[in-house]
């Protein structure tokens, strides 16, 4: 099972016993495009390793539907919920294309970094960049970098036809 | 202070000369495509990474990059976004219309020195155009370089640029990548920020050169995430932007730090920039 996560940079940092450890507590799983391998507000007991394919995360907006907010791709972490109380997904997840992954039993990874604080910090450290990474994007899309000042909602626009 | 990226090309015309529109292509809601010809006389020699200084007469000039044709060719193609008055006046000038052009100017992407590396070409909206020369020189002399990557960040999916060009350019086996901030809900595509993209882009860092085009701050994080990837500084090009206004050197509108960037750019390698993009603008 340790080959798998051995291929992803995201657990690069941790030592080979580590990795053999966070190993034994995933399991393989493919999904089919459109598949949803998870709802908001669920429990967030799992956690993925995106190993070929896509999963957009989305989010409920009342009036209207389900709305992608981000898409992950192959060589990412999916879920990090998991990891702080009250362990409820904030988002949505479904496969975008056929999707491996290997999924991991987030209580039981939970309960070793609580049992093993060397491994919990090696744990942390491989999920702080992930959670870093997926804040930075975010703000900068709140930037709206690539708008016009039209479209930030000052003056209009005449729009060449 | 790394010198600039690429060849500074000596500057002609100091009056804009009258082009005539040969054509006019709607590519989004607020950017068209024009091709310009002069009715007599040669055409300048322009690089891609170049600029031209556009004028709408009787409204203003506003520099505008090649965003095609150019040495070889008999059209200056210029991709223009409708955000002011003078670009509203230039997207809005029918075929057999008049615009007057000045230049070339600045440096260029000198893609050539990317000769047997790998190339990633990144792109923010219509960033996307001073870019297309690159591809396209890229697509016309393929064996010269490795894995080409075009990586692409739009607003919406509305506002991408050369649609059906982007299909093409992937056929003929170039990696290209979009992905957009927000989605609707017919985009099944990448969503998210253009950095996102840099993870799953297949180069050797080590041996690849990097051409970037789009807002400063998007340049700012896409450097940064080439740099942690391991791409050297110095083959990591911007196009910096700033207020122009004579294009050649002489009135000092474009300066940055020892840079006047209608000379010494806009085309700027990274190990230059960064040090200059951290002074704030006065
Ligand atoms: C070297 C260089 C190359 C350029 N190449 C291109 C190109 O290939 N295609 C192209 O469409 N533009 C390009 N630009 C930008 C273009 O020059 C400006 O959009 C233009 O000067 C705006 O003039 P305006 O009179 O129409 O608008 P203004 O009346 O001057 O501006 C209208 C509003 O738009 C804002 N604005 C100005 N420029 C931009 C911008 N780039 N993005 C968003 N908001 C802006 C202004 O702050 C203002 O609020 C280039 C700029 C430089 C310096
Ligand atoms: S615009 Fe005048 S010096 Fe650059």
């Amino acid at each position: 099972m340790s080959d798998p996560i051995a291929a992803h940079t995201v657990f690069a940092e941790l030592s080979d016993a580590q990795r053999a450890q966070l190993a034994a507590y995933g399991t393989p799983e493919s999904y089919r495009a459109g598949e949803r391998l998870f709802a908001e507000g669920g429990d967030a007991d799992r956690f993925w390793l995106i190993g070929s394919g896509s999963v957009a995360l989305d989010m409920r907006v009342p009036g209207r539907g389900e709305q992608v907010i981000e898409t992950l791709s192959a060589d990412t972490v999916l879920g990090w919920s998991w990891l702080h109380p009250p362990y409820r997904w904030h988002f949505g997840a479904v496969a975008r294309e056929d999707t491996t992954t290997v999924v991991f039993d987030a209580a039981a990874v939970r309960d070793r970094c609580a049992d093993d604080p060397a491994f919990g910090y090696a744990i942390l450290r491989c999920f702080t960049p992930v959670i870093i990474e997926r804040l930075m994007a975010t703000r900068l899309r709140v930037l709206d970098l690539y708008a016009t000042p039209a479209q930030a909602g000052r003056p209009s626009t005449e729009v060449p036809s | 202070m790394t010198a600039p990226a690429a060849t500074s090309v000596a500057t002609t015309a100091a009056l804009p000369l009258p082009y005539r529109v040969v054509s006019r292509r709607v590519d989004t809601y607020d950017t068209v495509t024009v091709e310009l010809a002069r009715d007599s006389g040669p055409l300048p020699p322009f690089a891609a990474g170049q600029f031209a200084m556009l004028t709408a007469y009787g409204i203003g000039e506003v520099p505008i990059s090649l965003s095609g044709g150019g040495a070889s060719g008999d059209r200056l193609v210029h991709t223009i976004r409708a955000v002011g008055a003078v670009t509203r006046a230039l997207t809005g000038t029918a075929p057999g219309g008049t615009v007057g052009v000045r230049g070339p100017y600045g440096t260029g992407w000198n893609l050539r020195d990317a000769t047997g590396a790998d190339v990633v070409i990144v792109a923010g909206g219509i960033g996307l155009a001073p870019l297309r020369p690159v591809v396209l020189a890229a697509l016309a002399d393929r064996a010269r370089y490795g894995r080409v990557s075009v990586l692409v960040g739009v607003r919406t999916p509305a506002d991408l640029l050369y649609g059906a060009e982007l299909r093409s350019w992937a056929d003929a086996g170039i990696d290209v990548e979009v992905t957009v901030d927000r989605p609707d809900g017919d985009w099944s595509g990448h969503v998210g920020v253009v950095t996102s993209l840099l993870a799953r882009a297949a180069f050797d860092p080590a041996r690849t050169v990097a051409f970037i085009c789009g807002p400063e701050v998007m340049m700012r994080f896409t450097a940064q995430g080439l740099l942690t990837r391991g791409v050297p500084a110095d083959r990591i090009r911007v196009s910096l932007e700033r207020t122009m206004r004579c294009g050649a050197g002489w009135c000092g509108h474009c300066q940055l730090g020892p840079l006047l960037l209608c000379r010494d750019g806009p085309v700027v390698d990274w190990a230059g920039a960064e040090p200059l993009l951290s002074v704030r603008e006065l």
